[in-house]
């Protein structure tokens, strides 16, 4: 073990160089930082549980599309027996009234672009636009 | 660990009946999502009856044009090139070809008259489409699922009334009046009348017919023997555009 310092020291810098982007994140302090989607406060219930929504609502709002424009089905019959209507801007933003601050932080977080907004409307938006 | 024949045949009875019943709760989901059968699309077959006796009294009239165009969010691009059209007007010589003659009265020939998709019982669009992004509904509305549309314009080809326009570009900047309850559509994407199903969902009439003054439009359901349409066609003599095609229009024009 003639090169003991050598290659220890090299291990250490090997170490220090792989994880570089670890420490780099946690000094940015980027890493523990979610998108953080804002959700309503009037309102609790939503159309599925929480978990669902979280992971499949995408699935759902495909599923509500189909049913309304090819097979004239308009309401939902929700999990804990509510009904909705399936609508994207009636429904969904009624209560999240917010799309940038719920609908796109996440979106932007994950890197996604839904183009859903290219034809439906915020109607937020539409407001701010109207002056 | 060992395991005995009496507990075996147990296990085994328990697995078998949560795949029966597994699988009885999936038939279940799969019978529910199915399109809806009989109930009121299957016995209803929209048309409208235009009288346009009644629509050239009014000289000029754009009251049904102006409804659709706010009601759609229907984008004016100025160049009639780039025109999106749901409804519009038409001289008789050109929405009815082979139907006029020199004699033609004055009163028609070169009148405009009101045109709009004719929601064909036998639509060529429908069949050209690719995608199935225009089908007929059961109610005879040939409806158009723009998530769907791929911007071909097959449908354009194959429509032999001009019922279909097509967004050259993106129509937002060029709408007047943004309804926030109906979508715009993108560039690419054609786009035409579509009876106004969201207004029949929700229990009222086509946007255009409640718009006319003259009540020159009357909208209604053929399947049934005592609707006004019906009345209307059993008592005048109507035609219809382009008939010799059999695409079956289902608008018809009171002579």
């Amino acid at each position: 073990m003639r090169d003991k310092g050598l290659i220890f020291t090299g291990l250490v810098l090997f170490l220090v160089l792989i994880t570089f982007p670890v420490w780099y994140d946690l000094a940015a302090g980027t890493t523990s930082k979610g998108p953080d989607p804002k959700l309503p406060t009037a309102e609790k219930d939503c159309v599925a549980p929480l978990e669902y929504m979280r992971t499949s609502h995408m699935d759902l709002l495909l599923s509500w599309r189909d049913q309304v424009v090819r097979q004239d089905r308009l309401t939902y019959k929700a999990f804990d027996g509510k009904t909705y209507d399936m609508r994207l801007t009636g429904t969904c933003l009624k209560c999240h009234t917010n799309k940038e601050e719920f609908c796109d932080r996440c979106h932007t977080y994950v890197g996604v672009a839904p183009y859903c907004w290219e034809c439906h409307i915020d109607p937020a938006l539409a407001q701010r636009s109207r002056g | 660990m060992s395991i005995d024949r009496r507990k075996f045949l147990g296990v085994a009875a328990g697995a078998s009946a949560l795949v029966l019943a597994g699988k009885a709760s999936v038939d279940a989901l799969a019978s529910g999502s199915g399109p809806k059968q009989g109930g009121t699309l299957a016995n209803t077959r929209w048309a409208m009856v235009i009288d346009p006796a009644k629509c050239l009294k009014d000289k000029g009239c754009t009251a049904c044009i102006a409804a659709c165009d706010k009601v759609h969010n229907i984008p004016d691009f100025k160049n009639p090139k780039h025109a999106v059209k749901w409804i519009w007007k038409e001289p008789f010589k050109d929405a009815f070809p082979g139907q006029e003659d020199e004699y033609t009265t004055e009163q028609y020939k070169d009148k405009p008259f009101i045109l709009m998709c004719n929601h064909c019982n036998n639509p060529p669009c429908v069949r050209v489409c690719p995608t199935q992004a225009t089908f007929r509904r059961e109610d005879g509305i040939v409806m158009m699922d723009w998530h769907r549309c791929i911007g071909c314009r097959y449908c354009m080809a194959a429509c032999p009334y001009g019922s279909r326009s097509f967004n050259w570009l993106d129509p937002r900047p060029h709408i007047a009046h943004l309804d926030t309850d109906f979508p715009t559509r993108t560039k690419g994407v054609v786009e035409k009348c579509t009876f106004c199903e969201e207004r029949l969902a929700r229990g009222e009439g086509p946007a255009c017919v409640e718009a006319c003054e003259a009540k020159a439009m009357v909208f209604g359901n053929l399947d049934d023997p005592d609707s006004e349409v019906r009345h209307l066609l059993k008592a005048r003599f109507s035609i219809r555009r382009n008939p010799e095609l059999g695409t079956q229009p289902e608008i018809y024009y009171l002579v």
